[in-house]
């Protein structure tokens, strides 16, 4: 899932502080589970600029709402007869959601409340690290499941290389060398005669390489 | 023991204090208090293993949010008091009396009732 974390609470404030109406607008997905932008955060943030417009003296309407999704048309519709009631929103959804949101209400300032960082996983609570840099070329089957495109500093496709050292990345000793994940996957499952098989140069065409992408789906288009 | 401790403070209890959420320290503030105190259990005593440190997460996160609008993090904390520490326990409701007293009322005193009017006036014009 996408992974992000809540925006510093001053570059907020800095962001909001001359409007009088705000809506906080939290998404139910990716930005929940992570614990940065759900209904709990807009909560906590709404809150947060609550007291600090009334410390600061100031009447400003701050309101929450969280919606199913960001990245939807149809999730997104629902505040379509509140929207003219505010100056501006503060989206926690991740960078998609906010951008779907001011693309939609195109007449209304919105700003991000959260920093989207990668997609990856939840290894435990407050903990997330990096497994997909959505290349949009799958090379999984090749390297014993382990991505060496998101996983190894380099994205090295023939590795490892001479910075790996003990099964650490030379960048930072906490990062495990992909390429020795790759090497003892593929003792584990016996394969090991794929080292013996150069990958071929990657078509970073589809990558970000290839300028903003799209996916056309003839069959599931209506 | 028929302690005596000022009547400025009000008890909610919660099953643990692994309950108590930073959004619940916040809203205490928004709905009037000038200062909260969160008392757990003593470190390691934990009938559910952790909840009394993950209340101390939280009041950490607290205080830095109230730092950041003007609030002043001082005004929370945390005490970790076994249920034989009675005493103790009327020390710290006057030790935070009085600095709360020091500090004075809060800034954002009655931010609950302003929003509440805020958005009274806000649906009325509109």
């Amino acid at each position: 899932m996408i992974k992000a974390k809540p925006k510093p609470l001053e570059e907020i404030i800095d962001n909001v502080k001359d409007f009088n109406k705000l809506l906080i607008a939290g998404c139910d997905g990716c930005v929940t589970v992570c614990e940065a932008g759900g209904l709990k955060e807009v909560k906590i943030l709404a809150a947060a600029l609550r007291l600090y417009f009334t410390q600061a003296g100031k009447q400003v309407q701050v309101d929450e709402t969280s919606l199913t999704r960001q990245c939807e048309k149809e999730y997104l519709a629902q505040l379509s007869d509140r929207m003219d009631g505010y100056d501006a929103a503060v989206s926690l959804a991740c960078g998609v959601g906010a951008q779907y949101l001011a693309e939609m209400y195109n007449h209304k300032i919105v700003f991000p409340g959260v920093d989207t960082c990668f997609m990856g996983v939840n290894e435990e609570r407050g903990l997330y690290s990096e497994r997909c840099q959505a290349c949009g070329r799958c090379i999984l089957a090749e390297t014993g499941g382990i991505c060496p495109i998101a996983r190894c500093s380099k994205r090295m496709l023939n590795g490892p290389c001479g910075g790996s050292d003990k099964g650490k990345c030379e960048i930072n000793p906490d990062i495990p060398c992909a390429w020795e994940l790759i090497y003892e996957r593929l003792k584990t499952l016996g394969q090991l005669d794929r080292f013996e098989r150069p990958v071929e140069p990657k078509d970073w065409s589809t990558s970000r390489d290839g300028g903003p992408r799209k996916i056309v789906r003839e069959d599931l288009r209506i | 023991m028929r302690l005596q401790y000022p009547p400025t403070v009000r008890i909610i209890e919660v099953p643990c204090t692994g309950k108590v959420d930073i959004i619940h320290l916040l809203q205490a503030f928004e709905y009037g208090a000038d200062g909260v105190i969160v008392v757990g259990c003593m470190e390691g005593d934990c009938h559910y293993q952790k909840g009394n440190l993950y209340a101390k997460t939280r009041v950490k996160r607290a205080k830095e949010i109230l730092d950041k609008v003007g609030l002043g993090g001082e005004r929370v904390a945390m005490f970790n008091l076994s249920s034989g520490m009675g005493g103790r326990f009327a020390e710290i409701v006057k030790e935070m009396t009085n600095k709360i007293l020091e500090l004075g009322p809060s800034p954002a005193r009655g931010a609950a009732v302003k929003a509440k009017a805020v958005r009274a006036a806000g649906e009325a014009t509109t």
